[in-house]
């Protein structure tokens, strides 16, 4: 049975007079892979901005429509909740550097002053390291630094933070492309495991890495929704002359 | 070939100079040193840290006194100045472009332009005129201003090398943008923030001209903060001037305590800007 | 073939339909955030009117002095508390001949120094430019007080010594030894600003002289010191404002005379150093005031010269 958990309705985003998202208009299945595909510039860092209400920070940001998170606009819910419930993974991962890698897993919990009993922390580290698939590399240097990890390991420590907080949808804005093959290759079979337990919206200018990974896949372009739909028919049998030029390699 | 080793030459005596002139730049530098650790040295003793000062004609004494009284008025310095300066330095980091920050930019580089004998006049006017007595408050406040603009500079210039990135991690993980500031942005930039401190802690702590006349000096103990204080600076000063060779030795050992607590803070001070740089 | 880059900035869409983002937030979703922000806020306001006050004080305290003597204050060469007769020429001399003298002396070493660490003569990391860069840093870190110690101790027998030799009235003290003093608190400023700039010139360029068979000298002569001018000049004048300022240092060895000096190696006095001589003495209001207007000038002079400093080095590092 498959459900909706994040509605995208007739939404549009820009940044002061410059619109960069023009009425997106999609909807995310609970426990898939939705990738956003799109030639640069075309809005798909400002659409997952949008879903977890980061667009907001920038300067002069503005948007109209609707996104709903369980039938709930989260427009009208407390952004701090909304961000809690929707996890983010940056292009470039970016750990707490004074955190050790114990405290980056809880980091969510330390910074928004929740307190937990040593029991649930540890619980809380090792089942996120676990799932971000980088408990065996780490866990006799717990309490290093995480800025000590290699880029790879890094991105996932990345993860895991945002999985720690149990969220219900994961953002990731091209989480492999500043890493390696292996990385990435590590990066792309963790997705495939977490996605029985989370929703994941994956950014990603890598066509064959959308056609791996991905269930869904949105294709973005000049800040318009060319096409949605199931991977296999949008890679296999495009409908939109766009996304066929973009998939066979014409611009990008 | 003529024009060629004239040109040698040139650069040959060019290399000299600069090196001889570079290297004795640093002369006084070991004059300084030598001279006061030679003298100095030989006037300290266990009693000079534990006495206080005596009359003229008589031997010894000490400078209790002004150590204990440099602490306090520094300590006021520090206390009054460091809240101020970092929530001032966060301002002009968080805000780079605005008309505001701006002015106060430029504000913060004209208060550091200030002469420190020109801080004692406005601490003067503003504490000892209506109190009508000279105070350790009034000296303390006048190191705070001086110290300020050294604070808010560097947790300025600490704050703005922090990437982007952490403080977006941290909104990303629904955490408030307050305790963003002080969980994340503060203790990432904390070894730039207290190098920054150090060094102002260092140069206040050495400070004569604004304490002239507001902490004024005082030869008894006094650790009441509405009266006149004794600092070491007043005393390298005082007793340097005056016509008693029995006192030239006071002055001797106390410029040697303040030159230590001076750069042993500044060394400090730059020991930690390197042990403890946080890597992003 | 596309362009690679899709701007998408010229669609004009219709912004009534647009809601700010800001007034989505419920106030109770962002009180501790704007009650934060507002205290950052205040402190900022706290500084800024803490030094407007300072300058509305000063000038306030001094109006006395300024009503009773006007432009005169600055060109009268009498300073008299006995007969209330106030003019600061003799003070304003001593400050200018003390800190240009300063200067003079210390510009020549400070520029070495600069040279020496700005790359072309050592690595940044070996143990000549450490300890040099170090020894120079440490200079600045010693007090003033401690200069003036180590002048009256040291160098004024020094000085003593020396115009005995030439038939000089050997005070010893003076405007000389003030400015000797100066110079060396004062070349740690420039040196290290003027290291600082001298290393921004772009490595190509000096590639650029050595490659066309230029020597280091023609290098550093021809294309560095042009290309640094205005940074070093800057150093300059960070390092006058300091001198101008300076004060414990100067009292303690310029000989404190109020008459206008006769040579560079009579006694005298700066702005500073008679403010320090004589604000705890002063017991009549106009003595007070007229030493307040003193501290004006040096406010406003101190001011003038490093925030023109400060701008020159900003743009030299944007053009950089
Ligand atoms: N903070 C901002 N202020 C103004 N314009 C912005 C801002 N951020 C992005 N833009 C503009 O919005 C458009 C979309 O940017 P966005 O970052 O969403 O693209 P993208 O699809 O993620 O591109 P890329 O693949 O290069 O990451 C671009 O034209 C960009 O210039
Ligand atoms: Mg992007």
């Amino acid at each position: 049975m498959e459900s909706q958990i994040l509605k995208i309705e007739n939404f549009s985003a820009g940044f002061g007079k410059c619109l960069v998202l023009k009425n997106i208009d999609f909807s995310v299945e609970q426990n898939r892979i939705t990738a956003i595909m799109g030639p640069s510039g075309c809005g798909k860092t400002t659409l997952i901005r949008c879903i977890n209400r980061m667009h907001e920070f920038s300067p002069g940001a503005v948007f109209s429509g609707k996104i709903l998170l369980h039938d709930e606009d989260i427009y009208s819910i407390n952004p701090i909740i909304v961000r809690r419930k929707i996890g983010m993974v940056f292009q470039r991962p970016n750990p707490f550097p004074t955190m050790s890698i114990y405290e980056n897993v809880i980091s969510g919990f330390i910074l928004n002053g929740i307190k937990l009993k040593k029991g649930e922390r540890d619980h809380i580290v090792v089942n996120s390291l676990q799932k971000a698939g980088l408990w065996e590399e780490v866990k006799d240097n717990l309490h290093r630094r995480g800025t000590f990890l290699s880029g790879g390991q890094q991105q996932r420590l990345c993860i895991a933070r945002a999985l720690a907080m149990n969220p219900d949808i994961l953002l990731l804005d091209e989480p492999t492309s500043s890493l390696d093959p292996k990385s990435t290759l590590l990066i792309e079979q963790l997705m495939e495991e977490l996605k029985q337990s989370i929703t994941i919206l994956i950014v990603t200018h890598n066509i064959a890495q959308a056609a791996r990974i991905s269930d869904y896949v949105a294709f973005l372009y000049l800040g318009e929704l060319m096409e949605f739909g199931l991977s296999k028919e949008v890679f296999t049998a495009p409908k939109n002359k766009k996304t066929e030029e973009y998939l066979t390699g014409k611009f990008g | 070939m003529r024009q060629l080793k004239k040109r040698i030459v040139k650069d040959f005596f060019f290399s000299l100079i600069i090196i001889v002139m570079a290297f004795s730049a640093c002369i006084p530098l070991f004059l300084i040193l030598g001279f006061i650790i030679k003298n100095g040295a030989s006037s300290i003793n266990l009693d000079f840290f534990i006495h206080l000062p005596k009359p003229v004609g008589e031997q010894g004494g000490g400078i209790l006194n002004a150590i204990i009284g440099t602490f306090i008025i520094t300590g006021i310095a520090f206390l009054l100045a460091t809240p101020l300066s970092i929530l001032a330095g966060i301002y002009l980091s968080e805000n780079r472009k605005n008309a505001f920050s701006e002015i106060l930019r430029t504000s913060v580089d004209i208060l550091s332009s200030i002469p420190s004998i020109v801080i004692g006049i406005i601490a003067y006017l503003w504490i000892v005129k209506p109190m009508k007595t000279f105070s350790a408050l009034s000296g303390g406040i006048a190191l705070a201003i001086i110290m300020l603009p050294v604070v808010i500079k560097s947790t300025e210039e600490t704050f703005a090398i922090i990437p982007y990135g952490l403080k977006e991690a941290s909104f990303a993980l629904g955490v408030p943008y307050y305790r963003t500031i002080l969980k994340v942005i503060l203790p990432a930039g904390l070894s730039g923030v207290i190098t920054g401190t150090l060094i102002a802690i260092s140069r206040i702590a050495g400070e004569t001209a604004p304490l002239l006349f507001t902490a004024f000096g005082n030869p008894f103990m006094n650790l009441n903060l509405t009266k006149p204080m004794n600092t070491i600076p007043l005393v390298v000063f005082n007793y340097t001037t005056s016509p008693y060779e029995q006192w030239h030795k006071i002055a001797w050992a106390a410029a040697l305590v303040l030159l230590i607590i001076v750069l042993t803070l500044n060394i400090f001070s730059r020991i930690i800007s390197k042990k403890w740089k946080v890597k992003f | 073939m596309e362009n690679n880059k899709h701007r998408i900035c010229h669609i004009n869409p219709d912004w009534k339909q647009f809601s700010r983002v800001k007034r989505l937030f419920k106030i109770s979703d962002i009180m501790p955030d704007f009650f934060f922000k507002k205290v950052v806020f205040l402190s900022g306001l706290a500084v800024l009117l803490l030094v407007i006050s300072i300058l509305v004080s000063l000038v306030i305290d001094s109006m006395p002095s300024i009503k009773a003597f006007g432009f005169r204050f600055f060109t009268v060469r009498i300073w008299d508390p006995v007969f209330e007769e106030y003019g600061a020429l003799p003070f304003i001399t001593g400050t200018i001949i003390t800190s240009f003298l300063a200067l003079l002396i210390s510009v020549p070493f400070s520029l070495a120094v600069s040279i020496y660490l700005g790359g072309d003569f050592i690595r940044e990391k070996s143990f000549f430019a450490g300890f040099l860069k170090n020894s120079v840093d440490l200079l600045s870190g010693i007090p003033s007080v401690v200069y003036g110690f180590f002048g009256l101790f040291l160098v004024v027998p020094v000085i003593r010594y020396l115009q005995t030799k030439f038939g000089i009235a050997p005070y010893g003290v003076g405007i000389f030894t003030a400015s000797v003093i100066l110079s060396i608190m004062i070349i740690p400023f420039s040196a290290s600003l003027g290291r600082e700039i001298i290393q921004m010139v772009p490595a190509e360029i000096k590639e650029a002289g050595y490659s066309l068979g230029s020597t280091r000298f023609e290098v550093i002569r021809y294309i560095v010191l042009p290309y640094c001018r205005s940074g070093i000049i800057a150093g300059i004048l960070l390092a006058l404002g300091r001198a101008i300022g300076e004060t414990m240092a100067v009292t303690m060895v310029i000989g404190n005379s109020n008459l206008m000096p006769s040579n560079i190696f009579a006694p005298g006095n700066t702005m500073a150093s008679v403010i320090a001589n004589e604000f705890t003495e002063a017991v009549s209001h106009l003595h007070l005031s007229s030493l307040v207007e003193i501290g004006v000038v040096l406010f406003m002079v101190t001011t003038i010269i490093s925030v023109t400093g400060k701008i020159i080095i900003k743009r030299f590092t944007v053009h950089t």
